[in-house]
């Protein structure tokens, strides 16, 4: 028998923000504990306090560089309650969902061609300097050109509506600052055939991968769990933008329904660990033990009742019907589900670019004013809530976010001991290509860890003392 | 009122008795920055962002009466190095956050240091204040943290307003704006007032409540283009 080992994967590689891997072995070369640790700080929650209400939407979209949109708008959504306005005119909630799809949109495309498809064309055991994009651009040109293009076409629909590609402005309390005009209507009516298309290649591309390789996908870090979205509050379809709150268990069973978003501190708890930054949310009735749930693209596909443009609901009812329609628990599949949302996304948007009210010029409303205010919003991760409290000078005194990474915390801690017991335990040698599928496994979840990281408390703290040749002498961490 | 000329950078301006140079440059369609100064407020001489050399000395443009005959530098590399050091120091001393403010796009400094193409304010060292924001009034919101001590709310307060809701506290880098009352809600402060209008405060630190970030990118004020334009495109015609 040998000596414990401690095996580190740092930092996490293609994904957003920084993270690590702790894998300890026993003597028997035996996964006793993996942990994916996210080791920056950001503290929004806490330095938002004081800040005007109508600086909140622009202040706090600077969480994150991939899906800011996503924050502007769950901020501005709850600003809107607490301005009193419960209905925003057509034309601003338009320009939002507009925003909203083409933020969705790049960014799922962003995550599986520049991030994941390294892995998936190359394999997980693939050598490390061919796991990039350029290997991607070298090996497909074509498809690594239509994923910068249809990026680039996500990015110019949210700067036509927010100001700019990255932290824009648009979305103000009580409405947007902008409509659309006609000329860029029509340049993106120019392009959306074959951003269409496109999708519809990506979308069989993912979901070939996925039949392929049915075995893999079946076996690899594949576990029931609950899952979480909104869902359309009138009759249970998809809906990014705004809906009511929905649980089911891994079997589908609800656990809640139609629940009004302003009521989630009735349904979750937040569970604090010393070890982390980033927060365990589960769901009060089921406790810490079984509470917790995933969010994010397959669990939009497990939760919702149907998809309502018809193209991607045809792809979301073939991908229900591998696993007969009940909830499908492998991350693997989240590829697949993102390529969906993203034809959904263009399927909205031609919709909406062929709707006169975006040209509307009543751009915002007024109510009378609340103290306290939710927005939630589905993000191109999963849900995504903010809840906020105001004071009578218009200033924030209270702040909390639960950020989609933070819902699947527990999902991807999970996934990362199920991947490294699996792939490493009782190896003699662990090689890089092992270490990697440990990272496929978080990177299923394309987690967004600067935008989690925001508990406040002891600081999970790791001192390592090193002698002059590079050995470790000693240890200290406050995780326990 | 006799007139006469001098020269700006070698441009032969002219000029009325009593006008000082920057009015004279301003009639003229020569820009001189500034930050402190503002049309319709009596001159200050305080941010020597407008500094220039006449016969030889530095003076502020603001202030200085022009001469006959005189002789001025303005845009050499010298004084427009000085300018840029001015206006980074005034975004160390304060927290001037243009990604978050609201000003942004509005704000003179920022466009000022835009025109002097001060890339980042990596000279000196940050004095990062941390003074609370003064919400207390229901129209109109201070972020000192933002102030440039442009003294301009001040002059607006007393010389148009009729009023002295705003003056200077402390002395040496410790003066700072400060409002007269224990918060601005204790004060004879009122939305109307010329002192709090949009365009007297030069920064974010007087906000006007709920009309932030109401004006899209693309649409506010340097968004068209360099501050000092406007003076600039009377000489063009």
């Amino acid at each position: 028998m040998g000596e414990p080992r401690l095996i580190e994967i740092s930092p996490v590689t293609r994904v957003e923000g920084h993270g690590k891997v702790t894998i300890h072995l026993n003597g028997n070369n035996e996964v006793d504990e993996a942990r994916l640790h996210i080791v920056e700080f950001r503290g929004f929650e806490r330095f938002i306090r004081g800040r005007l209400l109508w600086e909140v939407p622009v202040i706090v979209q600077r969480l994150c560089g991939i899906c800011p949109v996503s924050h502007h708008l769950a901020a501005a959504k709850a600003m809107d309650v607490i301005i009193g306005v419960d209905e925003l005119p057509p034309t601003a909630e338009k320009m939002r969902r507009l925003m909203h799809y083409g933020q969705v949109m790049q960014s799922h495309v962003l995550h599986f061609f520049h991030l994941a498809a390294p892995d998936l064309l190359f394999g997980f055991g693939a050598p490390a300097e061919q796991r990039n994009i350029f290997e991607v651009l070298k090996e497909q040109p074509e498809l690594g050109r239509r994923a910068i293009l249809m990026r680039k076409f996500g990015q110019d629909i949210i700067e036509a509506t927010a100001g700019k590609k990255i932290h824009g402005t648009g979305a103000v309390p009580g409405g947007i600052n902008r409509n659309l005009p006609i000329e860029r209507r029509d340049a993106f009516l120019g392009v959306i055939d074959e951003m269409e298309e496109w999708a519809d290649a990506a979308l069989a591309l993912a979901r070939d991968y996925t039949l392929q390789h049915a075995m893999l996908v079946e076996g690899f870090a594949s576990f029931p769990s609950n899952y979480m979205s909104l869902v359309r509050k009138t009759d249970g379809a998809l809906d990014l933008y705004h809906g009511d709150l929905r649980a089911v268990t891994a079997a589908g069973m609800p656990i809640f329904d139609r629940l009004d978003y302003s009521r989630y501190h009735d349904v979750l708890v937040e569970d604090v660990r010393s070890w982390s930054y980033m927060k365990f949310p589960f769901i009060k009735d089921l406790g810490p033990a079984s509470g917790w749930y995933r969010v994010g693209p397959l669990a939009r596909m497990d939760t919702v009742d149907f998809i309502g443009t018809p193209k991607a609901n045809a792809a979301r009812n073939e991908l229900m019907a591998v696993t007969k329609g009940a909830p499908n628990n492998s991350i693997l599949v989240n590829h697949w589900a993102r390529m969906i949302e993203v034809l959904h996304c263009i399927e909205m948007i031609r919709d909406l670019l062929h709707d006169p009210d975006l040209q509307g010029t009543e751009l915002r409303a007024t109510g009378e004013r609340r103290e306290e205010g939710v927005g939630v919003i589905e993000a191109p991760r999963g849900n995504l809530i903010h809840h906020y409290c105001v004071d009578e000078r218009d200033q924030v005194t209270y702040c909390n976010l639960i950020v989609s990474t933070t819902h699947n915390n527990e999902g991807m801690n999970k996934a990362v001991k199920d991947v490294a017991v699996q792939h490493l335990s009782g190896q003699a040698q662990i090689t890089e290509g092992m270490l990697n599928h440990v990272e496929v496994a978080i990177r299923a979840y394309d987690p967004c860890l600067s935008c989690a990281t925001h508990a406040l408390g002891q600081m999970p703290l790791q001192v390592e003392l090193f002698d002059a040749a590079g050995g470790l002498l000693d240890r200290r961490s406050s995780a326990t | 009122m006799s007139g006469f000329t001098f020269t700006i950078d070698g441009t032969e301006i002219a000029a009325e008795d009593g006008q000082t140079i920057m009015e004279a440059a301003d009639a003229a369609g020569v820009y001189i920055p500034r930050l402190c100064d503002h049309e319709g407020l009596r001159h200050q001489g305080g941010c020597r962002v407008c500094t220039v050399k006449a016969g030889g000395r530095s003076v502020a443009a603001c202030t200085q009466p022009a001469a006959p005959g005189q002789t001025v530098e303005s845009e050499t590399p010298h004084i427009t190095k000085l300018r840029r050091d001015l206006v980074e120091m005034l975004f160390h001393e304060g927290n001037h956050l243009c990604p978050i403010c609201e000003a942004s796009g509005n704000c003179e400094l920022q466009a000022m240091a835009y025109r002097l193409n001060m890339t980042a304010p990596t000279k000196f060292p940050y004095l990062e204040p941390c003074r609370a924001v003064d919400a207390s009034h229901p129209d109109i919101a201070l972020d000192t943290n933002r102030c440039i001590s442009c003294g301009r709310c001040i002059r607006a307060s007393l010389d148009v307003d009729g009023k002295s809701v705003f003056g200077y506290v402390g002395r040496g880098i410790h003066r700072r704006v400060a409002v007269n009352g224990s918060d601005l809600a204790h004060t004879d402060a009122a939305i109307t007032d010329h002192a709090v209008s949009a365009d007297v405060c030069p920064v974010g630190c007087i906000i006007r409540k709920r009309t932030g970030f109401t004006t899209p990118i693309g649409e506010r004020e340097f968004d068209h283009g360099l501050i000092g334009r406007k003076i600039e495109e009377k000489r063009r015609g």
